[in-house]
């Protein structure tokens, strides 16, 4: 599944990974590898720490040698390749700027190392790319961790790589100084038209960047696509858990009769369209997102054709404002949770017994037998 | 939810008096002062010897012996090679010292390098024995030096060669101590990074690596250089005829005390002020330039 056709762009100047597996003694950090990375785009690595994003960034950028595999940029085989003879560069996590050069040398480094000499009208106008041009005579450690970030963006930039890699590049900044980097990372991007991989381990940051995501698990990739594309259609419980948050519930395809999969979970009858649901006999899991879910008092509330699940009694109740998230519980012992955007509708308090429904087009199929917890609670542990 | 009201502020009193300016009591005034007053005997007890060191080289060289005052003359710092001997002992330390400096510097740079980058066999093992030289007390390095020298080369090669091995080795062992901890403390994502910026592996030490290591290796350098100038103990046993500057001071003690001694003394605390002050000066001009 190229997405070059998606973007309707030649092969030219692509990333390609093939069969690209890592082994650290018998641990695989790597496991087989296929990745088309278009060139021009922005793409974004997802996964939490340890599944083997940062390894395969490395071995992009030749800092670490695959065990099995081929990295191609174009038609041009780059696996063997020194780090220092690839058209590759890294904005590296921690920044790794220079501390002993200013900023004007630590942006010309790449430029003199490749014998240029003239180098004043490019690290200028990259500086002014930044918007830093008055720093020039700093020294690292006297910039503003939001400051060398840019300056470490700008050194890798003004090599003109082929690709640019950016290892969690707004990991160590402040909420809010990362919101504004990522529009800014967006904005750089769009105007020098340079591929960009991006690996992060924060689901919103890879949304609000890339064309393209995807998301590893355990050495291998569980599934790309577009940001949409993902949130809406997850094929695994992992990236229905892991790219926001998933109600999933286990049940059984009764029949499909047109464009209409009906389920059977936990004696009452569910819908789905029949292109979203993966099988069409056995068990299968129905997720629907939270906030596509709603509550009633009384079944007579819900509109005619949605799916419901009745009985529940809410357990929990947060109002965070923009929205109020509850938490009920199913007869089943089922705990669905809905976000309910503040429309000024009355507050049900934990206790009031309710009737959760949705819109059977919202919902999606999974195929059965996966581990409903997969991905689950991996984002706190990695944050 | 219950009403809180927050309790009136409870408002001072306005003084109808300006207070009196309280009388402070002695013992207030001796635990004021008793920082000070141990900081500036501690102060004078280490400066002390170089005052006497001072003060002493401006005395009037009139015998062999110069140990008590005679009369202020500056014969001894216009005259400072007055004795041929000592001057001709103060060159061949410095000279030992240099080549020592130079050879244990480089090794111990490249040892340090192999320590830190490096995971071989026997990596603990030559940890310790970088050690050894340190730890081990210098007589018994010194004896055993003589003894090897006496037997692979004979006594009659003792010499300015000898001092400077025996020098270097034990110089070796604190270049790797210090250059292995700056090394250490220095991120080696700064490599990749020079790495990645097309920068080969001789350009990355070149303008990545040593110019960040340099500090570190410079201290090296001048621990080593201070360490050689001043050895007495190992230098004795490998000197052969050869007499260096410790030596000649210790010898003189029992032939002659020329006031020069303190005239070279004098220059070597004055000298070891003016760099630290130098530095001092750059690196606060350095920081005022930004």
């Amino acid at each position: 599944m190229s997405s070059n056709d998606v973007l309707g762009r030649t092969e030219g100047g692509d990333l390609r990974l093939v069969g690209l597996t890592k082994r650290y003694g018998s641990f695989t950090a790597v496991d087989d590898l296929d990745l088309t990375v278009p060139q021009g785009s922005f793409f974004a690595l997802l996964g939490a720490s340890g599944c083997g994003k940062t390894t395969t960034l490395r071995m992009v950028s030749g800092l670490e040698e695959p065990t099995i595999g081929q990295i191609f940029l174009g038609d041009e085989d780059v696996t063997d390749r020194k780090p220092y003879r690839r058209p590759v560069n890294t904005v590296f996590q921690n920044y790794a700027l220079f501390p002993h050069l200013d900023i004007y040398e630590n942006v010309a480094f790449g430029l003199r190392r490749r014998g240029r000499k003239d180098v004043r009208k490019p690290v200028e106008e990259m500086l002014d790319l930044v918007e830093l041009g008055h720093l020039a005579k700093r020294k690292p450690n006297q910039l503003s961790g939001g400051q060398q970030q840019r300056i470490a963006l700008a050194r890798a930039l003004i090599n003109q790589p082929q690709v640019l890699l950016l290892d969690e590049p707004l990991g160590a900044l402040d909420l809010k100084l990362r919101r504004q980097m990522q529009i800014e990372l967006k904005r750089i991007q769009l105007e020098v038209g340079l591929t960009f991989v991006h690996v992060t381990h924060d689901q919103e940051e890879a949304m609000t960047m890339a064309d393209t995501i995807a998301v590893m698990n355990a050495g291998r990739i569980e599934q790309m696509g577009s940001p949409a594309e993902l949130y809406e259609n997850p094929r695994t419980t992992f990236v229905a858990n892991f790219l926001g948050q998933s109600n999933l519930i286990p049940g059984t395809v009764e029949g499909v009769t047109g464009e209409t999969a009906t389920i059977s979970a936990h004696g009452q009858r569910l819908t789905l369209d029949a292109a979203r649901c993966p099988v069409t006999s056995g068990p299968v899991i129905l997720g629907v997102r939270p906030e596509k879910v709603q509550i009633a008092l009384s079944a007579e509330e819900v509109p005619a054709g949605s799916n419901q699940l009745a009985g529940g009694v809410v357990l929990d109740t947060s109002f965070i404002g923009v929205s109020t998230q509850y938490l009920v519980k199913l007869p089943s012992g089922e705990e669905i949770s809905v976000f309910e955007q503040n429309t000024g509708r009355e507050i049900q308090r934990p206790g009031a017994e309710v009737v959760v429904f949705w819109d059977p087009s919202q919902g999606f199929g999974l195929e059965g037998g996966q581990d409903i917890e997969a991905g689950a609670d991996i984002e706190e542990v990695a944050a | 939810m219950t009403t809180v009201t927050a309790p009136p502020a409870a408002r001072p009193a306005a003084p109808t008096t300006t207070p009196k300016a309280r009388r402070r009591s002695p013992m207030a005034w001796i635990r004021e002062h008793t920082l000070l007053a141990v900081t500036v005997v501690i102060f004078v007890f280490m400066l002390l010897p170089n005052a006497v060191i001072l003060w002493m080289s401006f005395n009037r060289p009139v015998g062999k012996f110069d140990y008590v005052w005679h009369q202020f003359s500056l014969d001894a710092w216009l005259n400072p090679c007055a004795n041929n001997e000592m001057c001709h002992s103060i060159g061949l330390s410095l000279q030992i010292g240099v080549v020592a400096t130079i050879v244990a510097t480089i090794l111990g740079t490249m040892i340090a390098f192999a320590m830190v980058r490096y995971r071989f066999k026997a990596r603990s093992g030559v940890n310790a024995l970088l050690f050894l030289p340190m730890a081990a007390p210098e007589v018994v390095m010194g004896a055993t030096l003589a003894a090897l020298f006496f037997n692979t080369i004979g006594p009659g090669g003792l010499g300015f060669w000898t001092i400077t091995i025996a020098h270097v080795m034990f110089c070796v062992s604190y270049v790797v101590v210090t250059v292995k901890s700056r090394l250490a403390g220095m991120d080696p994502t700064l490599e990749r990074a020079a790495q990645d910026l097309y920068a080969t592996p001789a350009q990355t030490f070149r303008h990545v690596t040593l110019p960040l290591v340099a500090p570190g290796i410079a201290a090296a350098a001048l621990l080593a250089f201070a360490l050689s100038v001043d050895d007495y103990i190992i230098t004795v046993f490998t000197a052969g005829n050869l007499e260096t500057f410790p030596m000649y001071i210790w010898g003189s003690v029992q032939r002659a005390y020329p006031a020069q001694i303190d005239v070279i003394g004098s220059l070597m605390l004055l000298g070891t002020m003016a760099v630290i002050a130098l530095s001092q000066i750059v690196g606060r001009a350095r920081t005022a330039r930004r």
